[in-house]
């Protein structure tokens, strides 16, 4: 087997290990850390239903984004949801035989690739033209937007321009998956994405990217509006006994 | 007026280019050692300091899941950049809520983040230092904690709870704000913010029943301590004791006194406000409103209704549940706490007040929603009843109503630009100056419709109107209570 195969089994098992338990840790810790007080930002739902609505509707049309700022909205969202179709996509590279709604989605799933990049270069403009956002980016804001447009436009340059060698490349996946490296084709192309995408993998979990399972456990946003209703403790406010009631 | 330019007020809303530092000057007097030995803190500087402010962030970040989240999941979209009325009121981009956030996370990942620990440059990550606590206490003394950043966040990201975490972790190394920390004080020591003595308290209520009687010719009762009374109510201590505040007092008195319901103020628990929020203090939080625990169950009373107040109703609606209940000792029918604007409501639905809306025709009235209240708080049953109730008690004691602009009211509302515990003479600058969104849309009605009278239900609200109205050449005496209108419009005599 080529040191390139043995390098980037090796690399992407340490990714997908590190990318795994570094989330799982986090949401652990997320979890595991109490919200003492109720503060959820009014008007607020007053069901814990209610709560799954206004949940589903930030993560899904990203309701307080659209409220906030049309253009970041717009250029999030389709750099959001192209990259759920071109994910789906690559989900023939790991399964043998490949899913049917997978099959139907992949012309989707292939010009998504556009589409994302134009969300990105969107988004990265921003950076650079309005006063505001180019006072508040760090240079690690700059860096994750340039991997991400690179994973795109390497990705997108093996569909369209230099393709690769698709099925030795299925092989590879399929044979990580079962704990049998096989050889990975060795296309400079492809082995620039893969490494792009193996970093994506590994900064995940401890950057801002972090954002992804944040929104879930943001109490502004999954508190229920029923602090009369219910008597509710955490933490510090669980410690609490007062004297003196019936 | 001042050595500061009051801005200027446009057509539309335009959002400022940024000009960095141009309020690096601001900052509120510090608090003398005794006062914060007084509420718990150390009164000097301790040596290590910088190790203890980092140790305490550490602490913390463990207990709030909202610090922890908030800290983490920041993106630098942007979309908060805009938001705050103290960014749009002085171009100051360390007053965009993200930056002021990054004044707090930029430690946050230096001490608590790998990648912070191993390329701090890269992430914008910074050691603990003077110049960092100095910027900590300019500005974080410049964010009024309104939430209005939180709306408008895809995460919920709520600036307030930074700064509320900054300026513990700054009083947990001595380094207090005089007003606020005086304040808490004076309600330990004497038990109000106004540090108003009960016989002083009693005097005003027997001046207040005299002046009532004067007018109108009716035994309006002002009750205090009395023991067997239905409702307590707690109310802040400015309405005791100035215009427009007192206006108020007096909307509640003629309600309780129609409707026939026995109520009773109490001098051991004579304040609503409850400062302690603003410096994230959750110990004296907890001391504060625990009088208010003793107070109801002193007096023997079925209910509690609170009165005018912004970000004590945040404090008793949204926390007193947690802090001082359970409420197992008071009347299970009626929601504790009920707001006075819930309370009249109520009344009003039932037919129980004989409200006439022309003796306020004199007045075209707008109102202001207080932050805490439309962003932190609910009123009735609904989602929304915050901004429902207090229009609908508006609606029934004035015939002339019109809103300000969408964008200004409501959960988008600005704020008045003195809350967070910012409302002294020492910030004036950034009060003058954070009040300009919301003098803007004053503005736009003033002129469309000749609304002369801005309601609103927070003592810190008018207060802070009262001092800057005339900065943007409005007349000081527009702003007024909700209970001030219900006052007026009630007809004494026709029910009881
Ligand atoms: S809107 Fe939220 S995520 Fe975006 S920059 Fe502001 S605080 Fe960060
Ligand atoms: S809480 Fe209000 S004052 Fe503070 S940063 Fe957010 S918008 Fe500005």
């Amino acid at each position: 087997m080529s040191t390139v195969t043995i390098i980037y089994a090796v690399l992407f098992y340490v990714a997908t290990v590190v990318l795994v338990g570094g989330l799982a840790y986090k949401v652990y810790v997320f979890a595991c850390t109490p919200a003492p007080l109720k503060i959820p930002t009014t008007p607020a739902p007053v069901t814990r239903l209610g709560v799954v609505g206004r949940m589903l509707r930030e993560v899904t049309v990203f309701e307080s984004l659209f409220k906030s700022n049309k253009w970041i909205w717009l250029f999030g969202i389709l750099f959001h949801f192209a990259l759920l179709l071109v994910l789906l996509q690559h989900l023939r590279y790991f399964t043998q035989p490949v899913w049917s709604w997978v099959v139907l989605e992949q012309p989707f799933g292939i010009y998504a690739g556009f589409i994302m990049v134009v969300g990105l270069l969107g988004l990265w403009g921003r950076r650079f033209v309005v006063d505001r956002v180019r006072y508040i980016s760090n240079l690690s804001d700059h860096l994750m937007l340039a991997l991400l447009v690179a994973i795109a436009l390497s990705g997108l340059m093996m569909k369209f321009v230099f393709h690769t060698n698709i099925i030795g490349l299925k092989e590879f996946f399929l044979g990580l998956l079962s704990f049998n490296p096989q050889p990975l084709p060795a296309d400079p192309v492809l082995l620039v994405h893969l490494a792009l995408v193996a970093t994506l993998m590994i900064v995940f979990p401890m950057s801002k990217l972090l954002h992804a399972p944040g929104v879930f456990f943001s109490p502004t946003r999954n508190q229920v509006d029923n602090p009369r209703e219910q008597r509710h403790v955490a933490g510090w406010s669980a410690s609490i006994h007062n004297p003196g009631g019936r | 007026m001042a050595n500061f330019e009051t801005p200027a007020l446009r057509e539309y809303p335009v959002i400022p280019l940024v000009h960095a530092g141009t309020m690096a000057h601001s900052k509120p007097f510090v608090a003398k050692p005794d006062l914060q030995k007084a509420l718990g803190f150390p009164g000097e500087l301790p040596e290590n300091w910088e190790k203890q402010a980092v140790k305490k962030l550490g602490e913390l970040v463990d207990e709030s899941r909202a610090l922890r989240v908030f800290l983490d999941s920041c993106v630098k979209c942007g979309a908060c950049t805009d938001k705050c009325h103290y960014y749009l009121g002085t171009s100051d981009p360390k007053n965009m809520p993200v930056a002021r956030q990054d004044l707090l996370r930029s430690v946050y990942r230096r001490y608590y983040t790998l990648s912070g620990r191993l390329f701090p440059k890269l992430v914008g990550a910074r050691d603990m230092t003077k110049e960092v606590l100095d910027e900590w206490y300019s500005y974080f003394h410049q964010c009024s904690q309104c939430r209005r950043c939180s709306v408008f966040c895809p995460y919920g990201i709520d600036t307030a709870e930074i700064s509320m975490a900054a300026r513990e972790i700054m009083d947990s190394i001595s380094v207090g704000q005089k007003y606020c920390n005086e304040i808490i004080g004076k309600v330990f020591s004497i038990g109000n913010n106004l540090g108003l003595p009960e016989p002083a308290l009693r005097n005003t209520l027997d001046g207040l029943e005299e002046d009532v009687k004067d007018e109108t010719g009716v035994d309006v009762k002002f009750p205090l301590d009395e023991k067997g009374a239905e409702v307590l109510v707690i109310t802040p201590s400015a309405d005791f004791f100035a215009e427009p505040h007192i206006d108020g007092l007096i909307g509640y008195a003629k309600v309780f006194h129609q409707a026939g319901i026995r109520w009773t103020l109490s001098s051991h628990a004579s304040e609503a406000a409850n400062f302690s929020m603003f410096i994230g203090s959750h110990e004296n939080l907890h001391k504060v409103a625990f009088r208010i625990r003793e107070a109801a169950l002193d007096l023997g009373v079925k209910r509690i209704v609170v009165g005018e107040c912004g970000h004590a109703w945040r404090v008793a609606y949204s926390f007193w549940n947690t802090l001082i209940g359970p409420f197992d000792f008071l009347d299970p029918r009626y929601p504790v706490p009920q707001h006075i604007c819930e309370f009249t409501y109520d009344l009003i639905q039932r037919g129980a007040l004989n409200l006439d809306k022309s003796a306020n025709d004199d007045k075209v009235v707008t109102y202001h929603d207080s932050c805490n209240v439309a962003r932190a708080s609910r009123m009735g049953t609904m989602p929304g009843g915050q901004f429902i109730i207090p229009r609908a008690v508006i609606r029934a004691s004035v015939n002339k109503f019109h809103d300000m602009e969408p964008g200004s009211i409501h959960e988008s509302t600005f704020c008045c630009g003195g809350g967070g515990g910012l409302l002294t003479d020492d910030l004036m600058e950034l009060r003058v100056k954070g009040a300009q969104p919301r003098m803007q849309a004053l503005k736009h009605v003033v002129e469309d419709h000749g609304v002369n009278y801005l309601a609103a239900i927070c003592a810190i609200c008018k207060t802070q109107f009262a001092k800057v109205l005339p900065y943007y050449q409005f007349p000081m005496d527009m702003i007024g209570s909700v209970h001030g209108l219900v006052s007026k419009a009630i007809q004494l005599g026709t029910k009881e």
